[in-house]
């Protein structure tokens, strides 16, 4: 298959969704596509599991919408001050994360991203429980009105087709490179004399970054931000997506923040449906409880389908 | 005559790496075997399969007459097995004395050695029973992990090299011991890179090569395979 | 001496109380992942969702079987430590050969089920449960009114956990463990049913973070959210003891639940993540942890 064709043609087909699925919901996916392939960026490539990364996600949508609304900054200027943000957090937390290995790693991310919670939580200016509201979109460069929800739209395509060629670009590059090669097999990246310590902590801001434009990006989508995106429940959401979609794959996470979210939105409908299939009543309650499901799925995808969607399809296309 | 130990095409893996490729062996009641062969032949890894610690396992595997091929590792202890291994195991979270005293007694076997034998046969390790386990020296240790396996019950012992990198002294004594166990009908299976330790003491040896066994003989025709011996291993 | 501080005596040795008694809870529930990470590798999420079951069966308990608290605190940690068992033998053991990232995910995903299950069933917000006759009201000793169950919680928890660590440095079964966590395949090759002992030292490990939960239903708000939001404070707790010794996850617990105490009493705004700003620096200054090994 010819990997051009395919870019070619999502790239098509994303250019023409606005005529089929309503704009909003497109962007919110497209968000969170960036949000999952900046997340695999530090998992699948640099073999760190972060479970703090609501607190870039929605950190970066707080401190922009702050930016946009209170401040009266543009457009850019509020996403920058996002991206920024969440690079810096990115930097601290990496740095304190980094000094621990393995899996003392991820329960310090896990830690500190809930430090940035009730920060959150706290903090005057996010609005505690209620969450920040009436974030402006306002005019893209001072000339193009993101008003209107297609303009919007194709600003945020934009946005993540930047941002998932960054990210390309990342992976396929010498950083990229030493970064796999400590992933694989860190004792031998050391003694190859690679100050892995530095190279993790450049991902993890990379990864921050990234997260931080996607969380920004959909602070602004929405107009609003809440809690709910910087809870750890968000952060397990995002390693969900990246696992179903597939580790280490380019396009897993995209297809992993597709599923996720149709379920979210749709699980209703699904639920109802398959209650009708099946017979079985109990079904219908399932569009209640999200969490449940995503649970199930953690749980089935974890015992049962640890490649993913796009692992499996590698997987069996190349046997 | 009774076989304490049959092994019939034994093929095994660890994960993808095939190691053994369809070994041979069988050890009688009371006899002393030494497997010889290079590093890698798969000496170590015939015993760790004959205790079910490796990867996939395939073919025969009989001790004491039952089959074992496809049982856990701790029902294969319970057939009367003790197993020493090559990095001879001694646990630092506890004493000298909790060290020997881990293994359990083998079900359907009878009695092993009491403890207060053990610590005649060993008095090093009376004395510092109380010490953790690794701060006693290399030849202490080794001696601990044998010691600890006399206690069980097990008649069939496997031992991973256990004169490596002890003092002479040392590995007088452990022959010394080993020539005990033999009079005491212990069925013995070793690996060891030490010919000159092992020499002496086997009844039987096999030499190992890519996972199979290419050759075996008893002691009294060790002398005319000393040529041939030399060429393969080096001895 | 009526204050310290400008805080009054009464106030302080309450709030001291109070952090002890949370403390007791870090100290326990760290245990227990201490325990389970120990001997199965397994960073165990669904220890905040066990504890809350042990708090939801206390109260479901008293509320539809009329079951006392007593009962409870007996019957809880049982039956989360059948569930313990059925966990461990149904799924987590098949991970054992694959990365420890994925147990930690699985336990992530057994949390949501079980909080989304009981959230459907009992919303979110929490449900009052009284302490028992026995141990309501308090103890006058001359500064302070000593609230009973508080005490007792104390004293309950320091009895398990010194009852623990005895079983584990002083006893056969202990040893078992000890070296079961240096190298279990060698001690299943002496014999021991290793891969029984890893399923019950998690069931015990549930059972444990159960009792918790029955403990702490007269003092903390009975609800299904209770139990993850305190096991991420008791990750923050085990980063900073370490895993590697059980005195250590004892004395880090009590020591940062009264810290956690204090902080209420002279900074309430930075009570909640007073735990986190510790493990910050404890990274800095120390980054293997204060007193444990790292695995």
């Amino acid at each position: 298959m010819n990997k051009k064709l395919v870019y070619g043609m999502t790239l098509g087909a994303m250019l023409l969704a606005p005529l089929a699925v309503y704009p909003v919901l497109l962007m919110k996916l497209l968000c969170f596509v960036l949000l999952a392939c900046a997340f695999n960026l530090l998992l699948g490539f640099g073999g760190l599991l972060s479970f703090g990364h609501a607190a870039l996600f929605g950190g970066a949508g707080y401190i922009a919408g702050y930016v946009l609304r209170d401040v009266g900054y543009p457009f850019e200027i509020g996403l920058m001050a996002g991206v920024l943000g969440a690079a810096t957090m990115g930097l601290v937390m990496g740095a304190l994360a980094i000094r621990r290995k393995g899996i003392y790693f991820t329960m310090v991310t896990l830690a500190l991203a809930q430090m940035v919670y009730f920060f959150c939580l706290q903090a005057p200016f996010t609005g505690g429980e209620d969450g920040l509201q009436n974030i402006p979109r306002g005019r893209l460069f001072g000339i193009v009105d993101l008003g209107s929800d297609l303009a919007m739209y194709y600003v945020v395509l934009a946005i993540t087709v930047a941002g998932y060629v960054a990210i390309v670009r990342i992976v396929n590059s010498p950083f990229g490179r030493v970064l796999n090669a400590i992933k694989e097999n860190e004792p031998r990246a050391i003694s190859l004399g690679y100050d892995v310590d530095k190279y993790k902590l450049v991902a993890f801001v990379l990864s921050a970054a990234l997260a931080g434009l996607a969380g920004a990006t959909k602070s602004v989508v929405l107009g609003f931000e809440t809690l709910v995106d910087v809870h750890w429940g968000m952060s397990g959401l995002v390693v969900l997506m990246t696992l179903i979609g597939g580790v280490g794959t380019l396009t897993g996470p995209i297809v992993g923040a597709l599923v996720i979210l149709v379920l979210e939105t749709r699980l209703g409908e699904l639920g109802d449906g398959l209650a009708s299939l099946t017979g079985i009543a109990w079904f219908q309650a399932l569009g209640e409880s999200v969490t449940i499901v995503t649970g199930l799925i953690f749980i089935i995808c974890v015992l049962l389908f640890r490649r993913g969607i796009v692992g499996e399809l590698v997987a069996r296309l190349f046997r | 005559m009774d076989k304490a130990l049959e092994i019939v095409d034994l093929h095994a893996w660890y994960g993808e790496s095939h190691i053994l490729h369809g070994l041979n062996l069988s050890v009688a009641k009371g006899e002393v075997v030494t497997l010889l062969g290079r590093n890698g032949a798969g000496r170590t890894t015939a015993l760790r399969s004959i205790m079910g610690l490796t990867g996939l396992r395939n073919g025969s595997i009989k001790i004491n007459g039952t089959e074992s091929v496809g049982l856990p590792t701790y029902k294969i202890a319970h057939l009367g097995v003790g197993y020493c291994p090559e990095e001879r195991g001694i646990f630092s979270a506890l004493s000298t004395e909790e060290n020997l005293m881990l293994p359990p007694m083998l079900s359907g076997t009878k009695r092993g050695m009491s403890v207060g034998e053990i610590y005649e046969m060993f008095p090093n390790l009376a004395e510092r029973r109380s010490s953790p386990g690794t701060r006693l020296s290399g030849g202490e240790q080794q001696m601990l992990a044998v010691a600890r396996i006399l206690r069980t019950g097990a008649r069939l012992l496997l031992l991973d090299e256990i004169s490596e990198g002890l003092a002479p002294v040392i590995v007088q004594a452990l022959a010394r011991m080993i020539l005990t166990l033999k009079k005491r009908g212990f069925t013995i299976v070793m690996v060891e890179q030490n010919f000159r330790f092992a020499a002496p003491l086997a009844d039987r040896f096999y030499v190992v090569q890519h996972g199979q066994a290419i050759d075996h003989f008893t002691a009294a025709e060790l002398e005319e395979k000393k040529p041939a011996l030399h060429e393969l291993l080096g001895v | 001496m009526d204050a310290i501080f400008g805080v009054p005596v009464p106030a302080l040795l309450s709030q001291l109380l109070l952090g002890l008694v949370n403390g007791a809870f870090y100290a326990m529930l760290s245990l227990g992942l201490a325990l389970i990470f120990g001997l199965l590798n397994v960073i165990n999420f669904a220890h905040g969702v066990l504890y809350m079951l042990g708090a939801m069966l206390a109260w479901m308990g008293l509320s539809y079987l009329g079951l006392s608290y007593w009962a409870m605190l007996v019957i809880a940690p049982i039956v989360v430590g059948i569930l313990g068992i059925v966990i461990e033998r149904t799924m987590l053991r098949w991970l054992y050969r694959v990365d420890h990232m994925y147990s930690l995910l699985l336990t992530f995903g057994i949390t949501l089920v079980v909080e989304g299950l009981f959230r459907s069933l009992y919303g979110a917000s929490g449900q009052p449960y009284s302490a028992p006759e026995a141990l309501a009201g308090g103890l006058d000793i001359r500064f302070m009114v000593l609230p009973m169950y508080r005490a007792w919680v104390v004293v309950v928890s320091a009895l398990v956990c010194f009852l623990t660590w005895f079983v584990i440095e002083r006893t056969k079964l202990g040893s078992y463990l000890r070296a079961g966590t240096e190298n279990p395949r060698l001690v299943e090759a002496f014999g021991v049913n290793v891969p029984v002992m890893l399923t019950l030292t998690y069931a015990f490990g549930a059972g444990l973070a159960a009792l918790a939960g029955v403990l702490a239903a007269p003092v903390v708000q009975v609800s299904p959210l209770m139990g993850s939001n305190l096991v991420i404070t008791v990750f923050a707790v085990v980063v900073i003891g370490g895993m590697g010794s059980i005195m250590g996850s004892l004395i880090t617990g009590l020591s940062l639940g009264i810290v956690e105490g204090m902080t209420r009493v002279f900074y309430p705004e930075l009570s909640s993540t007073v735990v986190f700003i510790v493990m910050a620096l404890v990274l800095l200054i120390r980054p293997a942890g204060l007193l444990g090994k790292e695995n």
